[in-house]
């Protein structure tokens, strides 16, 4: 059992929760994720680790209300547990000198992007940072995010806030160079900037979301397709190379159950739907 | 033995073969020559005294039977069920030369299912040797080692990846040929003979070999299975409704999908699957799917019946629920529909020529023979390869080229001292009495090799 800490709430349908898992915590590094089971009828899914405490023994991570688990998740309180936990998984990212690193998170994604910024600072790196968000509302982690960025861009997709769309990435890369570039989000935003990046020559690191089942290598359902080769992205990855990524493939992957998901979803809320439990 | 009927079983995941009474376990025990020189015992890796405890049976002491078969093995309700004892101790039955041999495995399984049902097992504990022992993998093979040791007196604690342990027990045999809840009371068993068992322990990311053997162990035996599925490197092979047997079977079994939305995994079964491969992995997943509502399953493989790796028995039960085989036949390519889902999959037929290194007779493909089967499920079952994880974590730790740990036969020795390692991990897939076996050889080792550590 992982004893719930702290939850917050930190934007419509996007929560955080900290749990107590000291193992997970003192092993922990920067592009892991781990994979939780709520209840004993639960299902597995995967969520990345967006921040951990040795000394608390905790594991953070923030996630979106999309279907029946993390809405179930998402009603859970402070001292409630999760009855599974397992990480962490998948390898760690390469944290080294590069010189001039551009890390670009939407969504959710910003939050374990967070921690890839704070440690690629601290290996010496300058690191220009771009945070998007569909609507102004949805933005998470802006004030952190500045606070270990040494610059922030912000981009949304109704262009509520900063500049509407990635178009000006283009601009930004023709006045300055990168050496590297970490991309961490919705699979078309990856996407998007890596088409950007590619014509700039920027080596480009994504981190890829296939539905996952036991995320250790045995079921193969995570396998995504790069460069022309089957890779399984909870042992191989789940980083890879941007720019030999078959996005198409992996968009076509992630909705293989959409039905039966909605149908669980469904069925969750028609059980009550935990509302019992909100406070 | 009595079965659940086909027309009956297809639709249900409960157990097909329904095990003895107590007076057909007699009957079956009666039959038993009690050889002087028993053929049977060489039959079996782990050496029970069969024609002990089949006397036990004859004489209704079946308290006593269990008993005996469990000092040489201590899993015996799953061994009677998926031992392939027709090749086993079943095939060195004297009583088979001339008819049909005692049916060694159902008595196996009727004592220990006696044991279950009446909770009389007896646990006695040990003068403890103040030694510890990291066991990885709670499969077969790990379980018995994990068995052996606490039985010597040494704490053991198992690391299992998976949130039950088990191994294939739990994740990839069917409930219909192996009840889950008879997998859970072995683990619990050896539970109660004093492991502690910490799901999941993913090792290799959560600690590594090395850091378990400096901060709290004194040997580790790494039983981590062949759990890495194959795939066929064919054209459309990642469209949507293209499962490996692992990914079928882990929803299925281990995630309760049948149950699905009571259980929160889906699965999603079409009206015409396809399962590629002939071996019992195959089998069960071809059954499975039938259970799961699909109007025609079909069993594609390359060779032919005579080939076929999985157990007699079995391919028997999946012809009488109304599983077609397509044998001589192999696939080249898959097409989907617009959503991405598999539609059509193209076969082409095989013919068998020489005999290879494996003694089977070479398939290879008849020139312009493609034809377009329908299809929206298919299923690959053409093998596994050992789980990597251990091996990509621990420096020093040799390996073959096929990616399973270099270990002595009979002791379970590795390059590394201190770390032993048994079961499908070093040999490649096996089947679950090679696994307990080596399990079982490596916790004599290990038991040795702490009393030498002073
Ligand atoms: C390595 C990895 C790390 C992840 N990290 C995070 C994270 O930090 N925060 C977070 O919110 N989510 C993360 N995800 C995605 C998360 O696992 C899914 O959102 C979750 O499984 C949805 O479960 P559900 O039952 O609530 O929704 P479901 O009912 O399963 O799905 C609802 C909707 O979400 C979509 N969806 C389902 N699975 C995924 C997926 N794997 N990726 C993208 N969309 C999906 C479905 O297409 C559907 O539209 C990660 C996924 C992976 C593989
Ligand atoms: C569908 C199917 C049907 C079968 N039918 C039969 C049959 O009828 N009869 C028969 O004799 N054999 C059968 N077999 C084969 C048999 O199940 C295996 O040979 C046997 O289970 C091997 O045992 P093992 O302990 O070596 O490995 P496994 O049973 O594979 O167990 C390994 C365990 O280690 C865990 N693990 C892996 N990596 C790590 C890690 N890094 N850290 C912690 N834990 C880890 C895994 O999660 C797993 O629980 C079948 C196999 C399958 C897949
Ligand atoms: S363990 Fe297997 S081989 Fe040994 S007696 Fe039992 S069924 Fe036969
Ligand atoms: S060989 Fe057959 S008949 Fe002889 S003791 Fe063994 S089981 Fe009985
Ligand atoms: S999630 Fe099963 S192999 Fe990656």
């Amino acid at each position: 059992m992982y004893k719930i800490i702290t939850k917050q709430e930190l934007a419509a349908k996007i929560k955080l929760l900290e749990v107590n898992a000291p193992d997970i915590a003192a092993k922990a590094k920067p592009g892991q994720f781990i994979i939780l089971v709520v209840d004993e009828t639960g299902e597995r899914i995967p969520l990345t680790i967006a921040d951990y405490n040795i000394v608390k023994g905790t594991v953070t991570f923030i996630f979106n209300e999309v279907g029946k688990t993390t809405k179930q998740l998402g009603s859970l309180n402070e001292g409630d547990s999760i009855v599974n936990i397992a990480g962490p998984l998948g390898v760690p990212s390469e944290i080294k000198k590069f010189g001039r690193v551009l890390c670009v998170g939407g969504g959710v994604m910003i939050a374990p992007l967070h921690l890839q910024v704070k440690a690629l600072r601290e290996a010496g790196n300058d690191v220009t940072t771009v945070i998007g968000a569909r609507g102004e509302d949805l933005l998470i982690f802006e004030q952190k995010m500045k606070k270990v960025s040494n610059k922030v861009y912000i981009v949304t997709d109704d262009g509520s806030r900063g500049f509407k769309g990635f178009d000006f990435l283009k601009e930004l890369l023709k006045a300055e160079s990168f050496q590297r570039a970490i991309v961490m989000g919705p699979v078309i935003m990856m996407e998007t900037v890596s088409e950007i990046s590619k014509s700039f020559n920027i080596p480009t690191m994504v981190t890829v979301t296939p539905i996952m089942v036991d995320g250790m290598g045995m079921c193969g359902v995570c396998r995504v397709t790069v460069g022309g080769e089957t890779k399984f992205a909870c042992i191989d990855g789940p980083e890879f190379d941007g720019h030999q990524v078959d996005f198409e493939e992996l968009v076509k992957r992630q909705r293989l159950f959409l039905p039966e998901e909605r149908l669980s979803s469904m069925f969750w809320e028609k059980l009550g739907g935990g509302c019992h439990r909100e406070r | 033995m009595p079965k659940q009927k086909p027309e009956i079983r297809k639709h249900n995941f409960n157990e097909v073969a329904l095990g003895y009474t107590a007076d057909q376990a007699v009957a079956e025990a009666e039959r038993c020559l009690q050889c002087p020189k028993p053929q049977c015992v060489s039959g079996c890796p782990v050496e029970i005294e069969i024609p002990d405890f089949i006397r036990l049976i004859k004489e209704r002491q079946f308290d006593e039977a269990v008993k005996e078969v469990k000092r040489r093995n201590s899993l015996p309700a799953i061994c009677g069920r998926v031992c392939p004892q027709e090749e086993q101790c079943q095939q060195q039955c004297v009583m088979g030369k001339a008819g049909e041999p005692i049916n060694i495995g159902r008595l196996e399984r009727f004592v220990a299912d006696y044991e279950m049902n009446r909770g009389t097992s007896t646990i006695s504990k040990q003068e403890p040797t103040g030694k510890k022992v990291a066991v990885v993998g709670a499969g077969p093979a790990g379980l018995t080692a994990a068995a052996e040791l606490v039985k010597l007196g040494h704490e053991v604690v198992i690391f299992e990846a998976l949130h039950k342990p088990g191994g294939v027990l739990i994740y990839g045999i069917p409930e219909f040929r192996l009840p889950k809840r008879i997998v859970a009371a072995e683990a619990d068993y050896v539970k109660r003979l004093g492991a502690s068992i910490e799901t999941n322990a993913l090792i290799g990311r959560l600690f590594t070999i090395p850091e378990l053997l400096v901060n709290r162990f004194d040997a580790v035996f790494v039983g981590t299975g062949a759990g890495l599925p194959q795939f066929l490197k064919l054209p459309g092979e990642n469209l949507g409704g293209i499962y490996s047997a692992n990914e079928f079977l882990i929803r299925v079994n281990l995630m309760k999908s049948y149950a699905f939305p009571e259980y929160d995994t889906p699965i999603r079964i079409g009206k015409k699957v396809a399962v590629i491969g002939a071996g019992n992995v195959a089998m069960d997943s071809a059954r499975s799917a039938l259970r799961l509502g699909a109007d025609t399953v079909y069993i594609v493989y390359r060779r032919s019946k005579a080939e076929m790796p999985a157990r007699a028995e079995e391919v028997e039960n999946a012809e009488e629920e109304g599983i077609i085989f397509k044998l001589l036949t192999n696939p080249t390519k898959f097409f989907g529909d617009e959503k991405g889902w598999v539609k059509h999959m193209e076969c082409i037929e095989m013919q068998l020529g020489e005999t290879d290194e494996s003694g089977r007779r070479r398939p290879s493909p008849v020139e312009g023979s493609e034809f377009l089967m329908d299809v929206d499920t298919v299923i690959i079952a053409v093998g596994r390869t050992p789980n990597p994880i251990i091996q990509r974590t621990t420096k020093g730790l040799e390996t073959t080229k096929w990616g399973t740990i270099k270990a002595e036969e009979e002791t379970g020795k590795t390059s590394l001292p201190g770390v032993y390692a048994g079961g499908d991990i070093v040999t490649g897939e096996a089947t679950v009495i090679k696994a307990m076996g080596a399990g079982k050889k490596a916790a004599r080792a290990i038991h040795q090799y702490l009393a030498s550590q002073k």
